[in-house]
């Protein structure tokens, strides 16, 4: 198993209050799985991916991640869990823009330790993986997004994490080029790749082999087994911006869960 | 490190104006230091050349009673005082650095030397011995020096330096003519020159009569006619030629202590001491000293001015780079990565402005030394100093921005836009 969270409970101090975001969040991923957390805004998804990602640690509960026990973890530590088990995908990319595109992908390599040479080798090896092999040397400026979103999944990919972590990968991106990563996406998981992608897009997660919904705070575990033929059907864009999110129509089994709130 | 390096530069090449606008507070500071330094230097150089001449490498060792000079002339041939043997002479060219050791005696010369009705108003005379022109380095402008025979045979011959021989015989050809000495009839057969002629710069009056003798005339005469003159054999004062202007001290006070072991005076302050020109300059130079540390502690203060406004821009650009910061943490950077590619940065700044102000200020040397006149001595380990101590003061002050930086929470750091 690469991610096993057990009953993950995050809370937040605002001045006086205690504001919980995870309630009891449990969740386990196997080797090479393709996960979507699915949940509007607000939901605590975003929460829950900085858990994962070994950028913030659980209130209480515990978080192993290929076996390591993360709560016990230093700072410095959670910094080469990050480095060497962690691939994130942003959503507006996070690439340097005074850099190349194989300069960004080598900045993992570089603080991993790697020589000048072999790190060179190999950003230019992953950007090949996703198919930007001709575009080495050029700029985040002079690239399209799609190709930028390319850029970092190879940097991403680079030093060969345990899992991926995508937080809306195709949030900024027109839907041809979104389509683009999300077969990148299925290409990389069909190579082996765990990825666990959050996202609010029905239509994205559905791409997914298998959904997790995240309402206030709590996980639903829905099977996908539905996309596929639900997929022409939810065409329609999702918008989670207007405020009655806790009726969200994506959610399946969330009417039980809701009452707790 | 070296990655940081050429990292910050590109940083600072992106941002040129801002970068060279916070350089400037280090490259003024960093100029004025060495500009200052370069001055001072100069003219420290320039006193001791002054007073002391350069290559003219002599001190003289002369009995002093208390802190003056023991002027004979007043009070008489002192007891207990003998006079300076050939063999004492001949052990001081044994001691360290000393290359050339002579013995003269002298006097005031007021009013006892005359060419026809005009006399000598000021000055001194010199009894010298053979050994004298040689290691003061004299040289004979015209007619000839004493030989071993006007010695031995007690001829009353003399020798005058340029300035006595323009007072005495005003244009008038000197050589071969008679001149009274004490109503003694002396013939000078020449003119003496000091090899190295230097002109002295005169800016107080411990300078006028530090050169005040020099000046007024000197008559040289041979040591064995003294006694034709002053009825003794006086003792006399010892002038040593050494390798080094700067071995001055150290010989000087060997030799003193030789001689003062002789004597056996009832005066305690009764002493042979040598007249230490080097102190002398370094006394001149610590008198300039005060308004130096001054300057340098102003230029100093714009030091800590350019270095505050270091830190006030890494702070900035902390701030500009959140982002930036933030994905680097994300993706593994560790704390003391990003605390010394900021650092690093700082650095590099200051070091840049150290540099062009080592630059700036060389050149700005050189137009003082232009407009004023004075002599200007660069100093290399000043440079390398100055540029060590700008980096050290964008380590300093790019402390508390670059800890800044590497504590972001990586979280906060990526959503801020």
């Amino acid at each position: 198993m690469i991610l096993d969270l057990q009953n993950i409970y995050k809370d937040y101090q605002q001045d006086k209050l205690v504001v919980p975001v995870l309630k009891d969040v449990s969740l386990q991923v196997e080797e090479g799985e393709y996960v979507a957390v699915m949940g509007p805004s607000g939901s605590g998804k975003t929460t829950l991916m900085n858990i994962i990602g070994c950028l913030d640690r659980p209130t209480s509960g515990t978080y192993l991640l290929a076996g390591e026990n993360v709560q016990q973890c230093k700072d410095r530590e959670m910094s080469d869990l990050r480095l060497r088990s962690i691939g994130f995908v942003f959503q507006s990319f996070q690439l340097l823009s005074r850099q190349s595109a194989l300069e960004n992908v080598a900045l993992p390599l570089s603080y991993a330790g790697v020589k000048k040479k072999e790190r060179r080798e190999r950003a230019v090896q992953a950007l090949e993986r996703v198919g930007l092999g001709d575009r080495v040397m050029f700029k985040p400026t002079q690239l399209s997004g799609g190709q930028k979103q390319r850029v970092a999944i190879a940097r991403a990919m680079v030093n060969n994490p345990k899992i991926l972590l995508a937080d809306e990968p195709t949030g900024a991106l027109d839907s041809k080029s979104g389509q683009q990563i999300m077969e990148l996406f299925q290409q990389l998981n069909d190579e082996g790749v765990t990825i666990v992608m959050i996202t609010h897009d029905r239509n994205i997660a559905s791409k997914a082999k298998r959904i997790v919904h995240i309402i206030d705070g709590m996980i639903t575990e829905g099977e996908n087994s539905q996309p596929g033929n639900e997929n022409t059907e939810i065409m329609e864009e999702e918008n989670s911006q207007p405020g009655n999110n806790r009726d969200d129509p994506v959610v399946e089994e969330g009417s039980e869960e809701a009452e707790n709130e | 490190m070296l990655e940081n390096i050429r990292l910050s530069f590109q940083g600072l090449w992106s941002h040129k104006m801002r970068s060279f606008l916070t350089m400037l507070g280090i490259i003024i500071g960093i100029a004025a230091i060495i500009a200052i330094v370069s001055t001072i230097k100069g003219t420290n150089e320039q006193i001791k050349e002054n007073l002391i001449g350069s290559g003219e490498n002599t001190v003289n060792i002369r009995l002093y009673q208390g802190d003056n000079t023991y002027e004979m002339e007043y009070n008489g041939i002192p007891d207990g005082v003998p006079v300076i043997s050939e063999e004492t002479r001949t052990k001081m060219m044994d001691l360290k650095h000393v290359e050339g050791a002579a013995l003269y005696t002298s006097r005031d010369a007021y009013n006892v030397i005359y060419y026809k009705n005009t006399g000598l108003s000021g000055g001194k005379i010199y009894g010298v011995d053979q050994n004298y022109l040689n290691a003061c380095n004299y040289i004979i402008r015209q007619g000839r020096g004493f030989t071993e025979s006007d010695f031995k045979k007690f001829r009353k011959v003399a020798l005058l330096d340029e300035n006595s021989s323009e007072t005495l015989f005003q244009g008038e050809e000197p050589v071969g003519k008679t001149v009274e000495i004490q109503r003694e009839p002396y013939t000078v057969i020449g003119i003496v020159s000091k090899s190295s002629k230097f002109e002295p710069v005169i800016n107080s009056i411990e300078d006028y009569y530090t050169y005040a003798e020099n000046n007024t005339g000197a008559v040289y005469v041979p040591d064995t006619t003294w006694p034709l003159l002053y009825g003794y054999d006086e003792p006399q004062s010892l002038v040593l030629k050494l390798d080094s202007v700067d071995n001055m001290t150290v010989a000087g006070k060997e030799a003193s202590a030789v001689l003062n072991s002789s004597l056996s005076v009832t005066d305690e302050t009764m002493k042979y001491k040598a007249d230490d020109l080097l102190k002398q300059a370094e006394d001149l130079q610590k008198l300039g000293q005060s308004t130096n540390t001054m300057l340098i502690w102003i230029a100093g203060i714009s030091l800590l001015v350019g270095g505050i406004g270091v830190m006030n821009i890494m702070l900035v650009s902390v701030t500009e780079r959140t982002q930036e910061i933030g994905l680097k943490k994300a993706i593994g950077a560790r704390k003391g990565k990003v605390l010394g590619q900021f650092l690093t940065e700082a650095a590099v700044l200051t070091s840049l402005g150290g540099l062009v102000g080592v630059i700036v200020g060389i050149i700005l040397a050189e137009v003082i030394s232009r407009v004023t006149g004075t002599l200007v001595a660069i100093s290399i380990p000043a440079a390398v100093l100055a540029v060590v101590f700008s980096m050290v003061i964008g380590i300093v002050f790019g402390l508390l921005p670059s800890y800044k930086a590497a504590n972001l929470d990586p979280i906060e750091a990526l959503r801020h836009e």
